[in-house]
């Protein structure tokens, strides 16, 4: 059976000072997408790259498909299949030379795999003798995607294949990605894009190498489940100062058109309605950014 | 099933075939430096102005003034008094003058002064005029016999330093920018986390410069006998031999420029500063190396062009064949030896 499992125990890694990755454990399970969630610098791509043997933890363990990281790191590289997080592929070869050189790295051949990457190959078909420096932004990363699935790997890793693309060519990215999982395999993707927790199937919120949640998205909205307030204000930046000057509010933060508001349990909202300038307030369910948001300011305090 | 090393190879012909600088670098500049060399710059001297100054022109110095005129390497612009020597040469009408004493011919000299300020072109055309002074009156001379080059042509002498260098930018700078724009690019990363061997990607990353040099020592080859005239008397498969373990050694010194390097442009300077740079400078190709001072004769040993040049020389130039040239094939095969295992070891299997 396709798919394979990620352990991952108590794994730090430090560049000079700065901690890019402090005591992180996480289990990744067969046929899941398990999505990382972070702004950048939170030690993503280090965590990614810990995982497909480019870089060794300082301390720690992690298992790829039953194989340890750094002892059995030939194993992985013959099972994983990797899309780091920068466009990397050779911008002067064509759309089917790009994969054909990928297939026959690693000692396949495009027509016997075709099946893998037939969904997504036969979009970029029309433009398969195109340089791949010359594809748009969201065909380069399916280009990219197809080039790590050639071979049939047994577990996918994606260090964040939606960046810089745009929202039509993410949907449709994230459903291919849906397509993939029923094969069993399971996906590791990384993502700065909150909205996008909703396609996985678990998440893990990530900030200055720490994990600080870990579940399922309603589990993790569930378990941070709080009264929300959404303000409106004649100027939002003027009244984003006045609300974080306010006795009971713990974090003021800008979220589209409205301030989000979170406040002390015994806050009364009226209060807010009474500072001038403000013209709406109403209670509404945090989002997974909201989450997030919160969690990091508490991380910080 | 295609096999991973030789789609690699194939991939890499890709890279070289259409990136229009690289086929600028690989074949159009050993051309362009083979026929300037040979042909545009050189270190004969030719057209020495002359002038000549006597107090009376009597017929001793006229014959003589007639025999410097007739000689192919001098113009002779005609005659000045004695007292405007020092400004005919302040004011640059001519590189030397002949003055000749009242009563030359018979008991009296004749004396050459030349403007130094170029002290290669001045010692030429002093030798040139002393030769031609001296002529007549030399029964005490020693008879000269020029070996191998008798012309004196500076082509016999460049282009052995011409190969040393042409082999040293694409092999070493080549190698080095190509393997550090894998780096760069991240295409790197998908390569180490895939079932090929590093040393794999290495070799197979060398291979085709390999190939673009075996093309380049063709066309030099060509050129120096059809176009330059160079006899290439000696051994061919000397010279090929010789050749081909200074590729390879050029090859593993970009090799190993891109194991300390990151960038290309880092590679690039790398490259042209600690390669390219000795090669002229002290590998014997435009200084006499037994000249220099002592420290620099021994930094000299370690540039592999002070050993390539002089072989190329005996080959090319000389007419001799691998018994006279094992010296320097032995030295350069312990060099490319040395190399190509520091770097295979410095070679990361990882991104740090």
């Amino acid at each position: 059976m396709i798919g394979c499992a990620i352990h991952i125990t108590n794994v730090s890694k430090a560049f000079g000072t700065v901690k890019a990755l402090d005591g992180i454990s996480l289990e990744v399970n067969r046929g899941e997408i398990y999505g990382l969630l972070g702004p950048d610098g939170a030690g993503k791509t280090t965590l990614f790259r810990i995982l497909t043997t480019l870089l060794l933890p300082d301390s720690g363990s992690a298992t790829v498909c039953g194989f340890d990281t750094v002892r059995e790191y030939t194993d992985i590289r013959r099972a994983a299949g990797y899309m780091p997080g920068r466009f990397s592929l050779y911008p002067d070869l064509s759309v089917e030379e790009n994969l054909e050189f990928f297939a026959s790295l690693f000692g396949v051949k495009v027509s016997d795999n075709f099946d893998m990457v037939a969904p997504i190959y036969n979009q970029l078909a029309p433009f398969k003798t195109r340089k791949a420096g010359k594809l748009s932004g969201g065909m380069k990363q399916k280009l990219a995607l197809c080039c790590a699935l050639i071979h049939r790997p047994e577990i996918l890793f994606l260090d964040e294949p939606t960046t810089g693309v745009d929202a039509v060519s993410r949907s449709e990215f994230w459903d291919i990605l849906t397509h993939i999982r029923q094969s069993g395999m399971p996906i590791f993707v990384s993502t700065p894009y909150m909205d996008e927790a909703s396609r996985c199937d678990r998440i893990s919120l990530i900030n200055s190498g720490r994990i600080l949640e870990t579940g399922t998205l309603d589990e993790i909205l569930h378990r941070n489940s709080m009264p929300l307030l959404a303000v409106k204000g004649e100027n939002n930046y003027h009244t984003l100062l006045a609300l974080r000057k306010v006795e009971g509010v713990k974090t003021a933060f800008l979220s589209g058109e409205y301030i989000h508001v979170f406040t002390e349990e015994a806050f009364e909202p009226a209060t807010l309605s009474a500072i001038e300038g403000v013209r709406e307030v109403k209670v509404i369910a945090p989002d997974i950014e909201d989450v997030f948001i919160k969690i990091m300011g508490n991380g910080n305090s | 099933m295609r096999n991973s090393f030789t789609a690699f190879i194939h991939k890499e012909i890709l890279h070289i075939i259409r990136d229009p600088r690289t086929m600028l670098i690989a074949l159009l500049i050993p051309v362009v430096q083979m026929v300037l060399f040979g042909f545009a710059i050189s270190m004969e001297v030719n057209d020495v102005e002359v002038l000549a100054a006597a107090p009376e022109i009597t017929p001793a110095v006229e014959a003589k003034v007639s025999q410097i005129a007739h000689n192919p390497y001098i113009t002779f612009k005609g005659y000045i008094a004695t007292e405007d020597v020092d400004r005919a040469i302040a004011a640059n009408e001519a590189m030397a003058v002949v003055v000749f004493s009242r009563d030359y011919g018979r008991s009296g000299e004749a004396q050459v002064v030349v403007d130094a300020s170029n002290p290669v072109t001045a010692q030429t055309s002093a030798g040139y005029l002393t030769q031609i002074l001296n002529g007549t009156r030399s029964a005490s001379a020693p008879g000269i016999t020029i070996l191998y080059n008798p012309q004196l042509k500076s082509a016999y002498n460049f282009v052995p330093g011409i190969m040393g260098l042409i082999f040293m930018l694409i092999c070493a700078m080549l190698t080095s920018v190509s393997i550090v724009r894998e780096k760069e690019t991240g295409t790197m990363e998908i390569l180490l986390v895939s079932p090929i061997r590093p040393v794999m990607i290495v070799i197979a990353k060398m291979i085709p410069y390999l190939m673009l040099s075996c093309i380049d020592l063709a066309l030099i080859l060509f050129i120096s006998k059809y176009a330059l005239a160079l006899p290439l008397s000696g051994s061919l498969a000397a010279l090929v031999v010789t050749s081909l373990v200074y590729i390879i050694l050029a090859l593993a010194l970009g090799l190993f420029v891109s194991t300390i390097v990151d960038t290309q442009m880092a590679a690039l300077l790398v490259s042209g500063m600690v390669f390219i740079i000795p090669v002229i400078m002290l590998s014997g190709m435009m200084f006499p190396i037994e000249n220099m001072p002592l420290p620099l004769q021994w930094i000299s040993n370690i540039v592999p062009a002070r050993w390539y040049i002089p072989a190329m020389r005996k080959i090319m130039v000389e007419g001799l064949g691998f018994g006279y040239i094992y010296p320097e094939l032995i030295v350069l095969s312990l060099m490319a030896i040395a190399l190509i295992a520091v770097s295979v070891k410095r070679f990361k299997i990882r991104l740090q």
